[in-house]
């Protein structure tokens, strides 16, 4: 470890002699004046393996990003592990990478208790833990944990969200929430309750919970109806949502319904819980959907399904997670091309965390990429749409930061 | 044990010693996972192998050990060395317990009872009455061991000979106990109860004493991969783990002690070499190693051995 700091220092030295990215060349382990070693870890096999598709997507991204020339004249050498979404695999995986492999930095690990068993561990060798695939709020914490960052919104920025729309469309709003009783359903509810502010005591009138282990969610959302909410926030996951969608509809409670958005698939939620039944339900969104009639002729998806006919010709092209690799890769493009010639941990950590308002095609018109060195959450702005019967139908304006 | 197998014994020793000093920090945390697998490995053979039943849930015993440790770390500030007793001793009550109503049942039956440990296990660490200990799903992270007494090892060299000493107190005491009376008793039940019966074993008290101390020596394998990987979810010990420990047993070698070293080299490093010959199906490969590895050794890696062991005798003595 003390070797290691030295090089850094001398990093920070020559970042302070020499500012902005002109500076010599710097390298840390994983970068050299060919290559730049990016290590990840995705759950290609095990419960959690169709979010594999998003390490596949971002292989392929750099696949065309090599064949293109690369960035800044370096190949990206893009390793990606196994983990199976097992903690200990990914421990085993992420000091693969760091010492054997000796990667720049890693990227997108997957995983909310995955990245968990590798943050600490990250963070004491002084290795990027970049734009982990979770939502959930911690990552972004420079203070505690300088080396690490999420990428998408996170589950407390979506609850202000949509208690802003609340205030603004409904302010005496009687509200009643359902949560999974866990850190995602807890971080929910308390991105809603600050989002409220000093109302929010009043507002609510009713929080239940239920456990992953809980059968059916039917009696918590009769106890919803019988405290008289007007406002449902659903923070379920997606067969919760849809057992919660239809009881509410079955037994005639007609609240405004939030949807969080892990559950806003057409497919896994409305369909099960029925179209008719799920009209008038609202969410988020920040990236496009290729399945949306909005986006079919959009030239940015044309784009996306040029690359993945392509580098990923296995790829499904109605999978959204792939539309999410391919954004999320960008993003990493555009955080090296900024670093230069000083590839450094340090610097990619700081050009990270100091884009402003950069926009990726396949995001929401309006949705930006921005970080500082106090706020590492790169993407805080989503739109609410409202679902037709047949269609999520966006409406309003991005909100956000 | 005869000459040559003591020298045989003495190489293999020296050389795990030596492994730390040899190999980098990374593959020294992937050989101490094979000691804490191997441990865990001879748990589940006497259970299986020796005594002849079949346990699919032997992960929710690595499970109770595991968070036996980082409960005890985390929230009581017991040192990390002092927690393997509690961790072997509260999994070893646990399986005794969990073995009495289990011994109604025979092969497949019980196989089915601990699969329902196993798989409900998980679920019952989200539990949240006991979220205040086991920190639901987000799981504890602990600290690493650093060496004692100031030596000057790394915390990862230590922490592989800590676990090398813990392995090779267990599997002393392993072989004390099967090649003995109780070894004996417990093939005997294996082979045919009626007659162990006959002969004056009490099949029920051998049957759960077996799964307890099965169940031992997996919590303390449990608790040493706690320490490990310095890390404990919900997540961590899914089913797939239980099945793993079987595999491993099968491919080593069953109702054999050096099986569960070459069982725990099997499960640690084959996943890893499917994953690198493919990413689309991981499974697939590893699915044909494990059968390739059933057919050619059809007795399991330490069976192999030990019969191609003998033809060389034998070919020695012929000529």
């Amino acid at each position: 470890m003390k070797f290691r700091l030295i090089p850094v220092a001398a990093a920070v030295a020559a970042a302070l002699a020499f500012p902005a990215a002109h500076a010599q060349k710097k390298y840390d382990p994983g970068a050299s004046d060919t290559e730049i070693k990016i290590g990840n870890t995705n759950p290609y096999s095990g419960p959690a393996s169709a979010y594999g598709t998003i390490g596949k997507t971002i292989a392929a991204y750099f696949k065309m990003v090599n064949e293109q020339g690369g960035i800044n004249n370096r190949k990206v050498n893009f390793i990606s592990y196994d983990d199976g979404y097992s903690p200990p695999k990914t421990v085993e995986m992420a000091r693969k990478l760091v010492e054997q492999d000796q990667v720049l930095f890693v990227f997108q690990t997957l995983g909310t208790p995955c990245n968990t068993a590798i943050h600490k561990y990250m963070n004491m060798s002084k290795v990027p833990q970049l734009h982990v695939a979770t939502g959930a709020t911690k990552w972004n914490d420079p203070k505690n944990f300088p080396w690490t960052m999420g990428w998408q919104p996170n589950y407390q920025t979506e609850g202000q969200i949509y208690a802003r729309h609340i205030l603004e469309t409904k302010p005496n709003a009687k509200i009643g929430i359902l949560y999974q009783n866990d850190d995602y359903g807890k971080d929910y509810v308390k991105g809603l309750k600050d989002g409220l502010g000093a109302k929010a005591a009043t507002m609510i009138v009713k929080e239940v919970s239920y456990e992953v282990t809980d059968p059916t969610v039917d009696s918590q959302i009769v106890q919803l109806q019988s405290s008289g909410a007007d406002v449902f926030f659903n923070v379920t996951t997606p067969k919760f949502a849809a057992q919660a969608i239809r009881k509410a509809f079955d037994i005639g409670w007609k609240p405004v319904q939030y949807l969080n958005n892990v559950s806003a698939s057409k497919a896994t939620v409305l369909i099960p819980a029925g179209l008719e039944k799920s009209v008038g339900v609202i969410t988020t969104a920040y990236l496009k959907d290729m399945n949306d009639k909005e986006w079919v002729n959009d030239p940015a998806i044309k784009k996306w399904e040029a690359f993945m006919k392509k580098y990923y010709p296995d790829g499904s092209l109605i999978d959204p997670s792939n539309i999410y690799g391919y954004t999320v890769a960008s993003t990493l493009h555009q955080v090296l091309k900024q670093a230069g010639d000083n590839l450094t941990r340090e610097n990619v950590m700081k050009q990270a965390a100091t884009m402003k308002g950069f926009y990726i095609d396949t995001m929401l018109p309006g949705v930006t990429i921005n970080t500082a060195g106090d706020d590492f959450a790169p993407i805080e702005s989503v739109q609410l749409q409202k679902f037709n019967g047949n269609d999520w139908e966006r409406f309003g304006k991005v909100m956000g930061k | 044990m005869t000459r040559r197998e003591l020298i045989v014994l003495g190489v293999v020793l020296v050389a795990a010693v030596a492994l730390p000093f040899v190999v980098s920090n990374y593959r020294t945390f992937q050989f101490t996972l094979v000691l804490v697998y191997a441990i865990a490995l001879l748990g589940l053979n006497m259970l299986t192998g020796y005594n002849g039943q079949i346990s699919l849930g032997h992960g929710a015993f690595y499970a109770i050990g595991a968070y036996c440790t980082a409960v005890l770390m985390d929230k009581f500030g017991v040192p990390y060395w002092a927690t393997l007793p509690v961790a072997g001793a509260v999994c070893l009550l646990v399986g005794f317990l969990f073995g009495l109503p289990a011994l109604r049942l025979e092969g497949l039956y019980l196989a089915l009872a601990t699969f329902a440990l196993g798989v409900s296990l998980p679920q019952l660490l989200k539990y949240h009455h006991f979220e205040k200990w086991t920190g639901g799903v987000q799981g504890i992270v602990i600290p690493k061991p650093e060496a004692p007494f100031g030596l000057p090892l790394k915390p990862d060299q230590w922490l592989y000979l800590f676990t090398l000493a813990v392995a090779l107190a267990m599997f002393a005491l392993a072989w004390n106990l099967l090649r003995g009376r109780v070894g004996r008793a417990m093939v005997a039940i294996r082979d045919n109860p009626v007659a162990a019966e006959a002969m004056g074993v009490n099949n029920s008290i051998y049957k759960s004493l077996t799964f307890g101390v099965s169940a031992m020596y997996t919590g303390v394998a449990g608790g040493l991969s706690a320490i490990a990987v310095q890390f404990v979810a919900p997540d961590s010990f899914d089913i797939f783990l239980s099945i793993k420990f079987l595999i491993g047993i099968v491919i080593g070698g069953l109702a054999s002690i050096s099986g569960a070293i070459f069982g725990a080299l099997f499960i640690q490093f084959i996943p890893n070499v499917a994953d690198e010959i493919s990413k689309a199906a991981p499974w697939a490969i590893f699915g044909l190693f494990l059968i390739g590895f059933v057919y050619l050794m059809p007795m399991g890696i330490s069976g192999a051995l030990r019969m191609a062991v003998a033809r060389l005798t034998r070919k020695r003595q012929n000529s």
